[in-house]
């Protein structure tokens, strides 16, 4: 008989029952609250008369509608010009105060976009099983967590009986071998990595990220690469636990101490998939291969090589494609064979759960320092994906860096990632993002998304085009010194 | 939640792969704390030729002609044809939500994303996914012919075209269960409870840093 996946493991480590119609129901040791997907699971359970199962389970923040300039946020909530955001949030912290669940509020230093303050504050461990009414949930797989993003109705189903009901979903292991070539960074891999599989490669999988070169990447990487995973079409994306995960945990504020550290570690050391484990799919990519990717489309299937070009419909495999392609590059205002290098951008975004850790402020930094944001860039802006992440750049100067070279210095939040707040995207323009999704008017209403990482992100508003960050490194030898 | 047996309706077709629910429902949607009230929004940047922001008056924006429902011939459309990978993206349950209150019942695909195939069955709204060369054919059928509509049957898991051609289709018992019988999902799974506390005490016993130690 072959060994266990890891998501073998995590699955029969929650499973509380199997019921016969294929469905069973598994236990959420972790669920993460926000205010858009959680007010009508809420009202749900007052409209039944139930109450939260496992209060201590949980941990609210708003984080999709807050404003992100500093003068908005002094205001607290009263800073909220929408009132139909400012709704929404006071929504979470009423709800929050009356069944008694803990919250990062507006102005704690501990607010952020949740996919970044559960890791930081360790509320999300190997192990766990982690859900949240957001679909970049899979971002906490990156510690070996079973973490699903879940729609409203099943966040009042947590809420209420502290269970998922879940169908088991097939294995698939996606294997980056190799080291990564310079300037190519965690978010290269999985724009890569999407581009090959398609938005749909992953749907009914817990996609399992391994090999050599995503055992090298940071905790932050890792996080970057599953946050994607769902771009692939996976609920779920995961990656064993090595020193690197438990080293980012220990003395986190919800990290266990002591000897119950201790206990706790010996066990993570198991959240690995055996040796002779079967996956129902196994996809292998040389890392060596990979350089850094943009998106030229409205899926996140639709990238390029900044080297290379967009693509041209007529060569598309089939008439679907050929469609969405035409389509695509119609909205985007790009034409059959363009160079990505010759993309010119509006605007710049750095931030989103997927790349707003400090590690990704570093490698924008490094790029930005010493140099100017280009004249043609109407907005360049840096949004940090938590209070503490914003105060760590600070610690280490990496704010005054991004303010010299011309970028905007924000507020923690989703911000320009789904503009939900003011941050947004007018129609026509094109921005450089190191957000997660490209889909039409996702940024602003008739605005052109393009994906990559925070090092091309800052490397392009310095052109005020598409560049190759590597070349761009090439030239500069100054490092951001890291306290 | 409302039930669902069986449901005739006219078939309007939506020709795109990839509907995300960006699509379906715009961000700017989202800032409701209810329900309710999204059928006016559904595909708001396909269907009106203006940004669409929480309570404007729709009756007064400038419709997308080219846009197929807000063509004549699929007026009260009931049924919704897509291609692949329908409703990929976020998680928001506002996507069947918008789509539940417009009018819609059932939507036709080769394939749906994981999260929003679970969120429209909470919401009473099915499924049906079908072979792709059968999709590629209900599109030109339905097309070709005026009023177009199916009669789709889940206690017999079969969609019936206007020529009598049956289509199969498989579906999950449990979630077949529950939309036959409208049923509520909290309320079963809460009958459960002696097992899910039986659980809970085992887990908090040979895992205990899985249970928060508030420091």
């Amino acid at each position: 008989m072959s060994g266990q996946t890891l998501y073998d493991k995590l699955w029969s480590q929650h499973l509380v029952k199997e019921r016969g119609d294929g469905t069973a129901l598994i236990y959420i040791d972790r669920q993460l609250l926000h205010e858009v997907t959680s007010p009508q699971a809420f009202e749900g359970l007052r409209l039944a008369g139930r109450r939260p199962w496992r209060l201590d389970a949980n941990l609210a923040t708003p984080d999709h509608n807050v404003p992100t300039t500093l003068k908005e946020r002094a205001e607290g909530n009263t800073g909220i010009k929408d009132p139909v955001s400012l709704i929404q949030v006071q929504t979470l912290d009423d709800n929050c105060d009356s069944f008694g669940i803990e919250e990062f509020r507006i102005n704690d230093a501990r607010q952020g976009i949740v996919h970044v303050v559960g890791p930081e504050q360790g509320a999300t461990l190997p192990g766990m099983t982690v859900v949240c009414g957001d679909s970049h949930t899979a971002t906490h797989g990156a510690f070996a967590a079973l973490a699903h993003g879940i729609g409203t109705s099943e966040v009042e189903h947590v809420l209420a009986t502290q269970c998922l009901l879940a169908q088991k979903m097939k294995n698939m292991q996606v294997r980056v071998e190799g080291r990564l070539g310079a300037g190519v960074t965690a978010k290269d891999i999985v724009l890569a990595i999407i581009g090959r599989i398609g938005t749909a490669g992953g749907t009914g999988y817990a996609i399992e990220f391994a090999g050599s070169a995503i055992r090298d990447l940071s905790m932050e990487g890792r996080m970057t690469v599953c946050n994607m995973a769902i771009e692939a079409g996976a609920r779920v994306g995961l990656i064993g636990v090595d020193d690197t995960t438990i080293d980012y945990l220990r003395e986190r504020p919800f990290a266990p101490q002591g000897e119950l550290w201790d206990a706790a570690v010996t066990e993570w050391r198991n959240l690995v998939s055996d040796d002779d484990a079967a996956f129902d799919k196994v996809v292998t990519i040389d890392a060596a291969d990979i350089e850094p990717q943009v998106s030229w489309g409205t899926s996140p299937e639709m990238v390029a090589n900044v080297s290379g070009e967009v693509p041209d419909p007529a060569s598309a495999r089939d008439e679907t494609v050929k469609h969405s392609y035409s389509r695509a590059l119609e909205y985007m205002g790009l034409s059959p064979k363009q160079k990505i290098t010759d993309i010119k951008l509006d605007k710049v975004f750095i931030g989103s759960c997927t790349n707003s850790r400090i590690e990704d402020l570093r490698e924008a930094a490094r790029v930005a320092k010493g140099k100017k944001v280009a004249a043609s860039i109407q907005l360049a802006m840096v949004v940090p994906g938590s209070g503490l992440v914003k105060r760590q750049a600070e610690a280490e100067g990496l704010d005054r860096i991004f303010i010299e070279a011309g970028f905007e210095w924000r507020e923690p939040g989703c911000s320009m990632c789904l503009a939900m707040n003011a941050d947004k995207l007018g129609a026509g323009e094109h921005c450089a993002s190191t957000s997660n999704r490209n889909f039409e008017g996702r940024q602003g209403y008739g605005g052109r998304t393009h994906l990559v990482s925070p090092a091309m992100a800052a490397a392009a508003a310095i052109a005020g085009h598409f560049v190759d960050v590597r070349q761009f490194a090439a030239n500069d030898d100054t490092q951001v010194q890291e306290a | 939640m409302q039930k669902f047996d069986r449901h005739q309706g006219v078939v309007a077709p939506l020709d795109r792969a990839n509907v995300d629910t960006d699509l379906i429902i715009p961000k700017q949607f989202l800032k409701s704390i209810k329900r309710t009230g999204f059928g006016v929004n559904l595909f708001d940047e396909l269907r009106y030729q203006d940004e669409g922001y929480p309570g404007q008056d729709v009756a007064k924006r400038p419709l997308n002609p080219d846009f197929m429902l807000n063509q004549p011939r699929y007026q009260g459309a009931s049924i919704l044809l897509a291609r692949r990978n329908f409703g990929c993206g976020s998680s928001r349950e506002h996507a069947p939500w918008a789509l539940e209150d417009f009018g819609f019942r059932v939507i036709i695909a080769p394939s749906f994303a994981d999260i929003f195939y679970n969120n429209a069955f909470k919401n009473g709204l099915l499924l049906v996914t079908l072979e792709e060369d059968t999709v590629a054919r209900l599109f030109q059928e339905v097309d070709a012919e005026e009023g177009y509509a199916l009669d789709v049957d889940l206690e017999n898991q079969r969609v019936i075209t206007p020529s009598g051609e049956v289509l199969e289709f498989e579906i999950d018992e449990f979630r077949k269960h529950c939309l036959l019988n409208g049923l509520d999902d909290i309320g079963i799974t809460l009958q459960d409870e002696p097992a899910i506390r039986a659980f809970e005490a085992r887990h908090r016993e040979s895992r205990p840093w899985l249970f928060r130690q508030a420091q």
